[in-house]
């Protein structure tokens, strides 16, 4: 006895246009295609992560079955499923930059944040993601934080970038 | 896909297949062995698996069979070294995450999995190193999970989209990571959910009610006709030391194709429940107490003797074929013309000699319209539903005309939701849309009736469809004015053009019309049976408390008749409360017989497993009580005697959905609120009543009101409290939803539900109050 949701009160109205914009953008019948956009704009809205609650407005809006939009952030690492930290850390740990040493990178992060992969620390302002090769092997080992690209790191660089942050 | 004809050769073999057609289909037709995992027949290709790996000449490198259209010339080798080695290598790839826990896993010995390794994979594993594990989710009473065994195959997760038309699994995560389920551990809900557990190649997806109950060596396979709906899906049984364990479909093209309904699947466990009737009983001074086989009948024999002409008799429309007959025979013995099956319907004015779909299952699938008058479709006849879905994916439109705005797992061309009341008037403005010219009172309701977008949507999508079918369903046939709806229904279809049929539930309603279960001349029907106290009475596997459209005043009426056989497999409480004699009834698959479907296809089944106790199977029980009567012609030796004259009486005589006049179509007008009491999927008969997971799954158990939140707000009822809800100066007090799929001033309040056996009709006047 599900009665259909009143799309009015799903997010707010600036969420919505955001959304909107892109459903534009498919055939009427193909809203399914603004998945991807919309769940980085609710969760862009929502510190940075994505709540099951949050998945299941996005599948109303979009009219899909919630358990395709969970496929669709499960898939994707860019979604985060859980509360991260203000600032989250990601750091590529595949082949280049593991043979640029990225494993000192990772060591001295960890040492600094006291915190592991996966974990956020207490004040919650870092948090700290392995990921894999986000093709900036040029500048191996690399770290991205926001829509920033941080190449050849050292201990210290990583420290000068962190102080930095606010 | 075209029709234009290619040779292609398989192994050597020459094979003239269609172009377009994969590779699979046609080796499979030729009964070539592919191995596979992910490719069904009645799935979509997902060519995930890679186990169906074949040679083809001139491709550089092994190709998928079930993914490769053929073409002309094309040479295929499915065993060459190249073959076989690629085949091997899927094998082992695919064994690699698996647990191969066999011994402890409900597949073992039926698995695809199993079969194909040793088939095709290498009799040691070089995979030294960890295995992932899956946590298992809860999905629901019925499918039990053990996620690490699943190979991702996602015939599971096709399957939702579809077929169930319900994407419940789906497949998160990804890589290692990737896994099958709900991701949030919410219950599958899909009344067809337990084809899952065949369609899982692996023991990831099993039976959660036999789970543990015995290894599939163990068992051996009879052929049954399910016998929870009119569709009469075919169903193999599986059985172990003269118990049925569990129950798979049989595949039956023009019937349920692959599948069954988790109500044909699941409702066995019904067999076993505690208050099965074992032992003949005789009411004594209110308890009741064992006696002889011997006894029992003589004692029936001298009620229905003393009753005579005045006997009544009513039938469950799910009794078989030869039982229904004998009862008719043994009635027509006694000159006593008082005998009915149409327990749940309300109005007899005029109605067809043999109400039946009037069109084939399959062809149901090919309409490009259906207008639905009262029906609940998906749960009270899966099947059905599941045929009109494929014509409405098609384009087709699918209409309804419904008390509640019932879920369809698709888009639904149109729907009227109205008040039972106004049903009436809505059918008549489709009607007037339509065109209809009918003369005396039906086409005067007609000229009258108002016409509106809706309604002329309706009539303008069933008008221009090429083939269309309005069927009317189990709510209307509860309704006090189902005469009317009948006719105007009838009158609909023949103005447009469309097939007029109707949506039997049970799997011999058919059959009981066929053989003339109805009362003759002078006879009382269902309705008037159990209004008026009579001598003697017989029930043929009828819980009155739950089978019937009134079920307090059935049982009052039972209560204070003479004496009341009851010829029953259960032996329940309120059985007990109302009768006087029970005769123990074998039960579903311990006796034989014939169920004629909705369609009109004669299906014929077996006893495979011994009645339970003392219980014999009712032709039996019929048979000597109409030797002992000393009735003419009830000296039979077998089961085939019985059928072969039932054959002979009902001859080529078929569905017959024509009317007659209705004459009076005075309508119904309620005084205040009014009900709509429909069946609930899992409380349609007594067997399915008593299965246990069936009754876990959500669906309603017990009573309950739902109201739409303008009543709610007049009434000051809030959501999920209680309420009494009064019928008939009886009144019960239930939980109470609010939902806006319930039309104004009406309380869907369910029938046949625990609590429910108060209230009084199905469809009519209703009072609420607050608790
Ligand atoms: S659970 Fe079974 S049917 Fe579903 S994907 Fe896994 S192996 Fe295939
Ligand atoms: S391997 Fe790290 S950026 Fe490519
Ligand atoms: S059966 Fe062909 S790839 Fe799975």
């Amino acid at each position: 006895m599900k009665a259909a949701t009143d799309k009015n009160s799903l997010f707010d109205a600036k969420i919505r246009a955001e959304i909107d914009h892109w459903i534009a953008k498919y055939p009427p019948d193909w809203k399914q295609g603004a998945c991807m956009a919309a769940l980085r704009i609710v969760q862009d809205a929502n510190g940075g992560w994505l709540s099951n609650e949050l998945m299941d407005d996005v599948a109303s809006y979009l009219d899909m079955p919630p358990i395709a939009v969970y496929e669709v952030a499960t898939f994707y690492s860019m979604y985060e499923l859980k509360p991260v930290g203000k600032h989250k850390v990601c750091v590529c740990t595949n082949v280049s930059c593991m043979l640029n040493g990225c494993d000192r990178i990772v060591e001295h992060l960890e040492g600094r944040l006291g915190i592991k992969f996966g974990e956020v620390t207490e004040d919650g302002r870092f948090s700290l993601k392995e990921v894999e090769c986000l093709g900036a092997c040029g500048g191996a080992p690399m770290l991205q934080i926001g829509n920033k690209y941080y190449e050849n790191l050292t201990p210290d660089l990583v420290d000068s970038i962190l102080d930095g942050l606010e | 896909m075209s029709d234009k004809k290619v040779t292609i050769e398989v192994d050597g073999r020459k094979l003239e297949a269609t172009a377009g057609q994969m590779l699979i289909e046609v080796t499979d037709a030729a009964g070539i062995e592919v191995p596979r995992f992910c490719y069904h027949k009645k799935l979509s290709i997902a060519a995930n698996c890679r186990m169906c790996l074949v040679e083809v000449e001139k491709a550089p490198k092994p190709l998928p069979a079930c993914a490769t259209p053929v073409m002309d010339g094309m040479v295929v080798k499915t065993r060459s070294p190249l073959a076989i080695q690629a085949q091997q290598g899927t094998m082992e790839f695919l064994l690699i995450n698996h647990p191969l826990d066999c011994p402890i896993c409900d597949q073992g010995g039926e698995c695809e999995l199993q079969d194909v390794a040793i088939g095709y994979g290498d009799d040691a594993s070089r995979y030294v190193e960890v295995k992932r594990v899956v946590k298992d989710e809860d999905i629901g009473p019925l499918i039990e999970t053990e996620m690490t065994r699943c190979i991702h195959c996602t015939r599971c997760v096709r399957f939702g989209a579809e077929i169930a038309g319900i994407r419940e699994l789906g497949a998160t995560g990804r890589g290692e990571h990737m896994r099958i389920g709900t991701y949030v551990g919410t219950t599958v809900t899909s009344e067809m959910s337990g084809n899952v557990i065949d369609l899982c190649p692996v023991g990831a997806l099993t039976a959660k009610p036999s789970r543990y109950q015995a290894r599939a060596w163990e068992l051996t396979q009879t052929n049954a006709i399910a016998p929870h709906d009119s569709v009469g899906s075919n169903v193999h049984l599986h059985l172990r030391r003269g118990q049925v364990m569990r129950a798979v479909p049989a595949d039956n093209e023009a019937i349920n194709e692959t599948w069954i309904s988790d109500r044909d699947r699941f409702a066995y466990q019904g067999l076993s429940a505690g208050d099965r009737a074992t032992q003949p009983l005789v009411k004594e001074n209110g308890g009741w107490r064992p006696i002889e086989w011997s006894d029992a009948l003589a004692l029936a024999v001298e009620k229905l003797r003393d009753a005579r002409a005045e006997a009544n008799a009513l039938a469950a429309p799910h009794a078989t074929l030869e039982e229904l007959f004998l009862l008719r025979k043994l009635m027509a013995g006694l000159d006593a013309p008082s005998l009915d099956y149409r327990l749940r319907q309300a109005d007899f004015r005029a109605t067809s000699a043999v109400p039946g779909y009037g069109l084939s299952i399959a062809d149901i699938e090919r309409l490009d319209a259906a207008l639905l008058v009262g029906s609940n479709l998906r749960k009270d006849l899966p099947i059905i539903n599941h045929r009109l879905r494929k014509a409405a994916l098609n384009g087709g439109d699918v209409m309804v005309l419904n008390p509640v705005d019932y879920e369809f797992n698709y888009p639904l061309g149109g729907a009227l939701i109205t008040s039972p009341s106004n049903m009436v008037a809505s059918l008549a403005g489709i009607a007037r849309a339509v065109g209809v010219s009918a003369d005396g009172a039906i086409g005067e309701l007609i000229d009258g009736a108002a016409e509106n977008d809706e309604t002329n949507r309706l009539a303008a999508r069933l008008t221009a469809a090429d083939k269309a079918w309005v069927a009317v369903g189990a709510l209307a046939e509860a309704h006090p004015d189902y005469a009317v709806l009948q006719a105007i229904a009838s009158a609909i279809a023949e103005a447009s053009g469309a097939v007029f049929g109707f949506l039997p539930m049970a799997s011999n309603s058919v059959g009981a019309a066929l053989v003339g279960c109805v009362p003759s001349d002078g006879g009382l029907d269902a309705v008037q049976q159990l209004s008026q106290p009579g001598k003697t009475s017989i029930l043929l596997d009828i819980e009155p408390a739950q089978d019937c459209l009134n079920p307090a005043q059935a049982m009052r009426t039972l209560d204070e008749t003479a004496f009341v056989i009851a010829i029953s497999s259960f032996a329940s409480d309120s059985l007990k409360a109302c009768a006087d004699l029970i005769l123990p009834m074998a039960a579903f698959a311990e006796t034989s017989g014939t169920f004629i479907n909705g369609e009109g296809v004669w299906q014929r089944f077996d006893g495979c497993v011994r009645p339970l106790g003392e219980a014999r199977p009712g032709w039996k029980i019929l048979r000597v009580l109409g030797t002992m009567l000393e009735l003419d012609g009830f000296d039979y030796e077998s089961p085939a005697q019985v059928h072969d004259e039932v054959r002979a009486m009902i001859g080529d005589r078929g569905i017959d959905n024509s009317l007659d006049d209705p004459g009076d179509v005075e309508p119904w007008r309620p005084k205040g609120m009014q009900r709509i009491g429909d069946v609930p999927i899992y409380r349609i008969d007594a067997l399915t009543r008593r299965a246990t997971a069936l009754q876990q799954t959500g669906e309603p158990v017990s009573a309950l009101a739902c109201i739409n939140a303008a009543l709610a707000k007049r009434l000051r009822i809030a959501d999920r409290g209680q309420v009494k809800v009064g019928q008939g100066g009886k009144s019960v007090v239930m939980a109470v939803r609010v939902s806006e799929r319930v039309p104004n001033d009406t309380v869907w309040c369910p029938a046949a539900v625990d609590g429910s056996e108060l209230l009084g009709p199905q469809i009519g006047d209703i009072t609420l109050e607050k608790a």
